[in-house]
């Protein structure tokens, strides 16, 4: 009860401090329509191997990858708005309280996943004119994994942030470990155009698993074992960086 | 809040024996030395309610490391602490309720208000929401933020923002405050204001711990002062007994510079038998502890001018809190 409650306060905060930050907002949406409308159009040849035929074929397996680009990348790097608030004392003024140390994480990842979510939802009606179909429930059974998922890399970037020697560390560390998530969970490009030993490499990667998962109930294939067992590694991977990362927020010490 | 009488069991409100922290050095393996760090060597403190105490020391004596070790936020490695009734080590939750702390930065948002700030405050220590509101308000009004308190705080001055920290650390009317170097690049107005709040925060029955490398602030503002050094506490007591311990007055010499006249000056005087210490201060000057600096004034003034020495200005002073700490340690704190 008190962390939820705990929760939210951080929640509220943070959230109204990312209204307070519009050029952040106006970021996070112009991004993503970029990738939708100066990407999307070159993907209906190159996904020709997924049996994409048409563009709302190549919508259905793109956007969902693009949904997962964004939690990778717009998760892993809210790490260094923790940064800012390390340096300013907030977080130190926050542990001398008894908040719980669980909500100061979970509030902060939640926001990024709000945040995330809205991204999402743009993305999906700006790609329905475009011709991509999906059912609401498959639709949200995505943003479910969508959610864990940007719950995940918030969590895995903030705690980066609290073990990282240096501020100036923490960009090329974020970027060493996204760069190959995403390549490898066939975000850009399907990994069905991959040699054999990448697909092999790929399925050690979580976020593969995520990608199929969404993929499948995007063409409407919900009762695909890609669902389960994409939210079957999500879950237990958000639980495991969540339970990293909250043991980081409580005992170290800037 | 009116003075209440404490309960003689709690009359002593923060007790440690042997609190010690050490950290480890991050290259000394190719070096060879010892890595690790002693940063607090074993701090015995006993301060008692309604008190305001200082440690006083140097940079990297071991002050905020002992703070923060009080406040919860780092772990020791050893030793024991009471805080207002709470176990340190096993019931640092029951401390956190207990204590306010201020860190030397502060910590306040710069896109938020100082109201904003001190709502959430009061929230995190457990208040509703309609409490916490009332608790933002009657601080603003305490601490007299009413004027800027609803502006974003990156509009502060270095003063403002000092307040609104110390006013965000007492919100929940902690038993104990602990202040964090807490006039450090302040103006003298501003750094007047908060010893102002400070001292009305001791006659609404709070405890205040402050550490401090300024002699004047633990001289004016603390009724006790731990002089911290390497780690230890090399003197404790009231500033006014521990000048008295510097054995009566200090008389500053001041000779020409070079030519050895100090040198030569120090000679003459070092037998003298009311000198108790001397010490050389700057160039060409000396520092005399003595018992009567009046009296002594002419006797010295003989003993160099039968040697052929004329100072060109003697001073007394009252011995300050810098040589107690010149006494204890050999060093000037101004120096170090």
């Amino acid at each position: 009860m008190k962390l939820a409650r705990d929760t939210w306060l951080v929640f509220q905060r943070q959230l109204l401090l990312m209204i307070r930050t519009p050029v952040w907002i106006a970021v996070g949406i112009i991004q993503p329509v970029f990738y939708l409308l100066l990407f999307a159009p070159l993907l209906k040849k190159v996904l020709a191997p997924d049996g994409a035929s048409s563009y709302a074929d190549a919508y259905q397996v793109y956007v969902p990858g693009l949904l997962a680009v964004l939690c990778i990348f717009g998760g892993l790097f809210t790490g260094f708005s923790l940064l800012g608030e390390l340096k300013a004392g907030i977080i130190e003024r926050s542990r001398v309280t008894p908040v719980s140390r669980l909500a100061l994480l979970l509030g902060r990842a939640l926001r990024e996943m709000v945040a995330l979510l809205v991204q999402a939802v743009l993305i999906t009606l700006i790609a329905l004119p475009f011709g991509l179909r999906v059912s609401p429930l498959n639709l949200l059974l995505a943003y479910l994994l969508l959610g864990l998922l940007a719950l995940m890399t918030s969590a895995i970037s903030y705690g980066i942030a609290l073990m990282v020697p240096t501020d100036a560390a923490m960009a090329p560390v974020v970027n060493t470990i996204a760069q190959p998530i995403a390549l490898l969970s066939g975000v850009l490009l399907p990994l069905t155009l991959a040699p054999d030993w990448l697909q092999q490499l790929a399925r050690w990667n979580p976020f593969y698993w995520a990608v199929e998962g969404m993929r499948a109930l995007f063409s409407g294939h919900a009762g695909d074992s890609a669902v389960w067992q994409g939210l079957l590694v999500v879950v237990v991977m958000t639980a495991l960086a969540v339970y990293w990362s909250a043991r980081l927020f409580s005992t170290r010490v800037r | 809040m009116p003075w209440q009488p404490i309960p003689v069991r709690e009359f002593r409100l923060i007790e440690t024996t042997g609190l010690r922290k050490s950290y480890r050095k991050k290259t000394t393996r190719r070096s060879g030395e010892d890595p690790t760090v002693d940063a607090v060597r074993g701090i015995d403190l006993s301060v008692a309610a309604g008190e305001i105490y200082g440690f006083l020391g140097p940079n990297g004596a071991g002050k905020t490391t002992t703070l923060r070790m009080l406040a919860t936020l780092i772990r020791p490695d050893g030793g024991r602490a009471r805080i207002a009734g709470a176990d340190l080590f096993t019931d640092p939750a029951g401390v956190r309720r207990r204590i306010g702390y201020v860190a030397q930065g502060g910590g306040t948002t710069d896109n938020v208000s100082a109201r904003e700030e001190l709502v959430l405050q009061a929230r995190m220590y457990g208040a509703g929401k309609p409490r916490a509101v009332r608790a933002a308000e009657d601080a603003l009004k305490a601490f007299e933020l009413g004027e800027f308190g609803d502006r974003p705080c990156v509009t502060y001055s270095g003063g403002q923002r000092r307040r609104v920290d110390i006013a965000l650390g007492v919100i929940h009317q902690p038993r104990v405050l602990f202040l964090d170097e807490p006039t450090v690049g302040l103006d003298p107005a501003s750094r007047a204001h908060v010893w102002a709040e400070v001292r009305r925060l001791r006659t609404e029955g709070m405890t205040v711990v402050v550490t401090t490398h300024y002699l004047d602030e633990a001289d004016a503002l603390c009724d006790r002062v731990a002089i911290v050094d390497h780690g230890r506490v090399v003197a404790e007591g009231t500033p006014e007994a521990l000048k008295r311990e510097i054995s009566g007055d200090v008389v500053l010499v001041g000779l020409d510079a070079g030519e050895g006249a100090a040198e030569r000056a120090a000679r003459v005087l070092r037998p003298q038998p009311y000198l108790h210490r001397l010490e050389p201060d700057g160039d060409g000057g000396l520092r005399l502890y003595l018992d009567d600096g009046a009296a002594a004034i002419p006797q010295l003034l003989r003993a160099l001018d039968a040697s052929g020495l004329t100072p060109g200005t003697v001073q007394l002073q009252r011995p300050s809190l810098d040589d107690v700490f010149l006494a204890r340690t050999g060093r000037s704190l101004r120096q170090s």
